[in-house]
């Protein structure tokens, strides 16, 4: 199993965001799915240690994570936020960093190619990008470290419809191109259908449902 | 520099003070009339500024006839003592600033008293360290008072950036640099720059007060250099060392960002 979560709770406040969470994630795409305010992107951050749970468990290839170090698990199990947020200067100084700090060389035509973007990327400004654009770049520089897993949190919120199709496009293909885990937050069940085989449904905190997408979201 | 170049005095009468709070008074009608709603604190900033530099005053005359170096170090860390508790006021939005505020003012005031002793500008007497060092602590107070509050802004503004950054398994050190930096310069900006304008724009205080006193004009504008100087490095130090301290207080050990609301002032 790529993931497990084992009565995961936590509270934000008086408000139980994860409540008594238990479901697994295998190796491929899947979907985190439910109304907004279910709690999907607060567990999305709990699987690469950005948060940490106040009781329960969150296992990685079936090992808790506490016991990996924080960083070299967050740059093994890479997560691009809902909205961009670029370090300053250009796309490919973006790529460098990233790629740097996972001690990969970076290859920039591929990793612009596998977030659907063009070679004249790398010099575009990061600040002068329209927001789809942003929103891949940051894909690509999650790629440029070559990690295991992606997360995912809403990667398409923000974007219009031409914009959203390029990203689907760019997983669709990063699919098949990598042997990479994809997991993704999504409020649109069709979009999940679009990208993933496995759906965990959350509803105010809870898992309602998990399983393949097939029954999921029949 | 010796004690002769700078044994200048004048006598000021307390009627003399007393007919400059026309100025005071000018300034909260001014508030009353244009509704500014200043005047009780310009009546608490008066009477606290004359309470204050009595004592102090009082406590300085004690000091200066004890010639004692142990004096001089107690007055010099109350007044760091006091410092790091009114700057961490000023950073409410960072964690647990007291420490690192304590901290900077303690070592600015440190190095910079140390280093012009060392270098031989000034002896260390009470006549020197006592109003050199109140001036290098006040400075280096409001510099990490702002540095911090600039942080406590940034981090705030920037937490979406940050967690990208985090996320791609930066350390809370390499994540923060970039905000590190602007509340770093924003400490030290305010001195460079009225450093740069020294003697066009405005007459700096001790240069006023020895040309007040009566001092030769050569030697109240190399004194004023020197404590120029000696400001410029103590605020650097003093905004490096609170800042470098306090943006790990945004920070858990696992390099996590803290949520805002479990943030609180020390």
């Amino acid at each position: 199993m790529l993931f497990e979560l084992r009565e995961v709770g936590l509270t934000r406040g008086d408000r139980a965001v994860l409540d008594s969470v238990s479901a697994e994630v295998p190796v491929g795409a899947t979907a985190i799915v439910g109304p907004s305010g279910a709690g999907k992107s607060t567990l999305l951050r709990l699987l690469n240690r950005l948060a940490d749970p106040d009781s329960g468990e969150v296992l990685y290839r079936d090992r808790p994570l506490p016991e990996y170090d924080p960083l070299a698990l967050r740059r093994r199990v890479s997560l691009v936020p809902q909205l961009p947020a670029l370090l300053e200067g250009t796309v490919e100084s973006n790529l460098r960093y990233a790629a740097g700090l996972a001690g990969r060389e970076l290859d920039t035509p591929r990793s612009l190619r596998l977030a659907g973007l063009g070679p004249e990327f790398a010099g575009r400004d990061a600040k002068r990008l329209s927001v789809g654009e942003q929103q891949r770049a940051m894909l690509g520089r999650a790629l440029a470290q070559e990690p295991e897993v992606l997360l995912l949190d809403e990667p398409t919120s923000a974007l219009d419809h031409a914009a959203r199709d390029a990203i689907e496009a760019a997983l669709a293909e990063l699919r098949r191109e990598l042997e990479i885990s994809i997991v993704l937050v999504s409020h649109d069940p069709e979009q999940a259908r679009r990208l993933a085989d496995w759906v965990v449904r959350l509803e105010q905190g809870r898992v309602v449902d998990a399983g393949p997408l097939e029954r999921v979201l029949a | 520099m010796t004690a002769a170049a700078l044994s200048t005095s004048i006598h000021v009468a307390l009627w003399q003070v007393g007919a400059a709070l026309a100025l005071v008074a000018l300034a909260a009608a001014i508030s009353y009339w244009r509704r500014a709603d200043l005047e009780r604190d310009i009546a608490v900033a008066t009477v606290r500024s004359i309470v204050q530099l009595t004592l102090v005053g009082y406590a300085i005359k004690l000091i200066f006839e004890a010639d004692t170096i142990w004096l001089v170090l107690a007055l010099l860390s109350a007044m760091v003592l006091f410092g790091a508790i009114t700057a961490r006021h000023r950073a409410e939005r960072v964690p647990r600033s007291f420490w690192p505020l304590l901290i900077a003012l303690a070592a600015a005031g440190a190095s910079t008293l140390g280093l012009v002793v060392a270098l031989g500008i000034f002896e260390p007497t009470p006549r020197y360290l006592v109003p050199v060092g109140g001036m290098v602590i006040g400075n280096a107070m409001t510099a990490s008072a702002v540095a911090l509050n600039r942080l406590g802004d940034e981090v705030a503004d920037s937490r979406a950036r940050i967690e990208a950054t985090l996320a791609l398994g930066a350390t809370a050190s390499e994540a923060a640099m970039p905000i590190v930096r602007r509340a770093l310069r924003s400490g030290m900006i305010t001195l460079v720059d009225s450093t740069k304008t020294t003697g066009l724009i405005f007459f700096p205080g001790t240069m006023v007060g020895m040309l007040l006193a009566g001092a030769n004009p050569t030697d109240a504008v190399r004194l004023q250099l020197i404590l120029l100087y000696a400001l410029l490095g103590s605020v650097s130090i003093a905004a490096l060392i609170a800042t470098g301290l306090a943006y790990r207080n945004f920070f858990t050990p696992a390099q996590q960002l803290l949520e805002m609301e479990a943030e609180a002032p020390a």
